[in-house]
């Protein structure tokens, strides 16, 4: 099995980001407040992160700017399992 | 009950939190003479690039802290009073505890060359450090930075970030060579490197140049001299010592504390930078700088304040820094032994990465996506993940949780073998195995 295939390809990685949701992981997070900062809608993504929490608020809009700007990875996205989904 | 913190970083935070968690009631007051309280002290990295405001690095608002109940006090203590359990404090009457917490962290360790206390001779320990480069390096234009950590690195990118011209130097061959190989070091010098900075190997500053108290120039030990505005400088730190002087607690290179946390003093207790702690799987007592386990500490020592007894035990020491923009996670043991750049242990670092034990490294990588690994006789003891971070999280898990990598030990050793693949399918079945 290939490295690519098991984890995220693009395609996948787009859906994550429509259907997905913040998760983050703590140990990795120094509380800089990037994250937070680069929120469009004001979310306090470092307080998830300081809780350990994913970031289930219902006004994220999943658009990844905390994913992508975070200099230690401390966020992915998970895909929300309001459905099951065969294959995914 | 009256708990004392002393120290506003993060180990001191989640002490507080820790303590209300379990004492409702109790009076909780933070004492430090940093201005700025608790907020971000990596973020200051970020906040040197121009990557957030300083507003921004504080973690918590003035709301929160009422919710917790706790009491900020800036001032400087002078003196701990053991007999007494009491504080002398610059300027204010005696304060009295009944638990106190020393969490007063680390410092970086001081140039001793001649021109030291000109003004343009930089360090970036605390939010005051960081808005006296930006204001200097708005005027300045040309740096020379001092060191071979990460600190030396952030404060290259952010003067770099700023506009700044900027000379590296490194008394070695190579960058940070007790954590990093040879070819890591390579990737991060090319990538400083394309940005413009000039590396300067094999060099050692002699003196520190000035002209009307301001840097002007350095000179080498080689005689070359560089002409610069700033000398920004990351040699190590060392943890603050200064109150525990004259107080009879147990001190090596930091206040030496149990796996509770707790001094040779039932009462006092110390936690972060400043603390040695004991391990007890190592039996040894280590020096950690890394953010995590200083609020592990702040939280363990807590709520052992609070009275319930709690153990702190070290996890696999690991880390995520950026390192010239590369995302690097380091896990486990990976280093090599001493490094001369740094001169004690430095920011952001932890000194379980410098012990070598028999280990075999096997390599994967391409481009700028980078993975090693440290293979014990059966198990993984440390990794290190540049660029691509998919695997750092499975091997986090692995390597802390002990994985019995057997099965694919020998298939790694091979030359070229394809290390990603083998690791991740070795992830999937043992994470099915240990029910991760």
């Amino acid at each position: 099995m290939s490295f690519l295939n098991i984890f995220k390809s693009d395609a996948n990685r787009r859906t994550a980001l429509y259907s997905g949701h913040v998760v983050p992981d703590s140990a990795r997070c120094v509380q800089c407040g990037i994250c937070t900062y680069n929120c469009p809608i004001g979310i306090d993504v470092r307080a998830h992160v300081w809780r350990d929490e994913a970031v289930k608020n219902s006004e994220c809009l999943t658009c990844g700017e905390c994913v992508a700007r975070c200099p230690r990875g401390v966020l992915r996205f998970v895909q929300t399992d309001l459905f099951e989904r065969r294959g995914a | 009950m009256r708990y004392v913190i002393i120290g506003a970083g993060v180990a001191g935070y989640a002490a507080i939190e820790a303590i209300r968690s379990v004492d409702r009631v109790g009076e909780i007051i933070m004492i430090s003479d940093d201005p700025h309280g608790y907020y971000s002290r990596p973020g200051l990295a970020y906040y040197l690039t121009g990557e957030l405001q300083d507003k921004a690095l504080y973690p918590r608002t003035l709301e929160d802290y009422k919710k917790i109940k706790f009491s900020f006090h800036k001032c400087r203590v002078t003196r701990i009073l053991r007999s007494e359990h009491a504080l002398e404090i610059e300027g204010k009457p005696r304060l009295t505890y009944d638990k106190l917490l020393i969490a007063v962290g680390a410092r970086a360790l001081p140039l001793k060359v001649p021109g030291s206390k000109l003004e343009g001779v930089v360090k970036l320990d605390h939010l005051t450090d960081a808005k006296n480069i930006l204001k200097l390096a708005k005027s300045g234009k040309t740096a020379v930075v001092v060191g071979g950590g990460i600190t030396a690195l952030e404060l290259t990118e952010g003067l770099l970030a700023r506009g700044m011209k900027v000379h590296y130097l490194l008394r070695g061959d190579r960058y940070w060579s007790n954590v990093l190989d040879q070819r890591e070091s390579k990737v991060v010098e090319g990538r400083l490197q394309a940005e413009g900075v000039d590396l300067h190997y094999h060099t050692e500053l002699k003196e520190i140049v000035g002209k009307k108290n301001r840097v002007s120039a350095i000179l080498l030990e080689n005689g070359q001299t560089i002409k610069c505005d700033m000398l920004a400088y990351a040699i190590g730190i060392h943890p603050c010592l200064e109150l525990v002087q004259n107080t009879d607690l147990n001190v090596d290179r930091g206040i030496l504390v149990d796996e509770h946390l707790q001094t040779n003093d039932p009462d006092i207790y110390a936690a972060g930078d400043v603390a040695q702690v004991f391990d007890p799987l190592s039996g040894r007592a280590v020096l950690d700088s890394l953010w995590n386990p200083a609020r592990e500490q702040g939280q363990v020592a807590g709520m052992n304040m609070a009275g319930r007894k709690t153990a702190y035990l070290k996890s696999a020491p690991f880390n995520v820094t950026r390192l010239a923009g590369l995302t690097t996670t380091i896990i486990g043991t990976v280093g090599r032994g001493r490094d001369e750049d740094i001169v004690g242990i430095a920011r952001g670092d932890s000194e379980t990465w410098r012990d070598m034990p028999d280990a075999i490294a096997a390599q994967s990588g391409f481009d700028i996506n980078h993975m090693r690994l440290m293979i014990g006789e059966k198990t993984l003891i440390g990794a290190i993940v540049m660029g691509d971070q998919t695997l750092s999280w499975p091997l986090q898990k692995m390597i802390a949780g002990g994985a019995d990598i057997s099965p694919i030990r020998e298939k790694l050793m091979e030359p070229e073998a394809p290390v990603a693949d083998l690791i991740a399918d070795f992830w999937i079945k043992w994470r099915e195995k240990v029910s991760l």
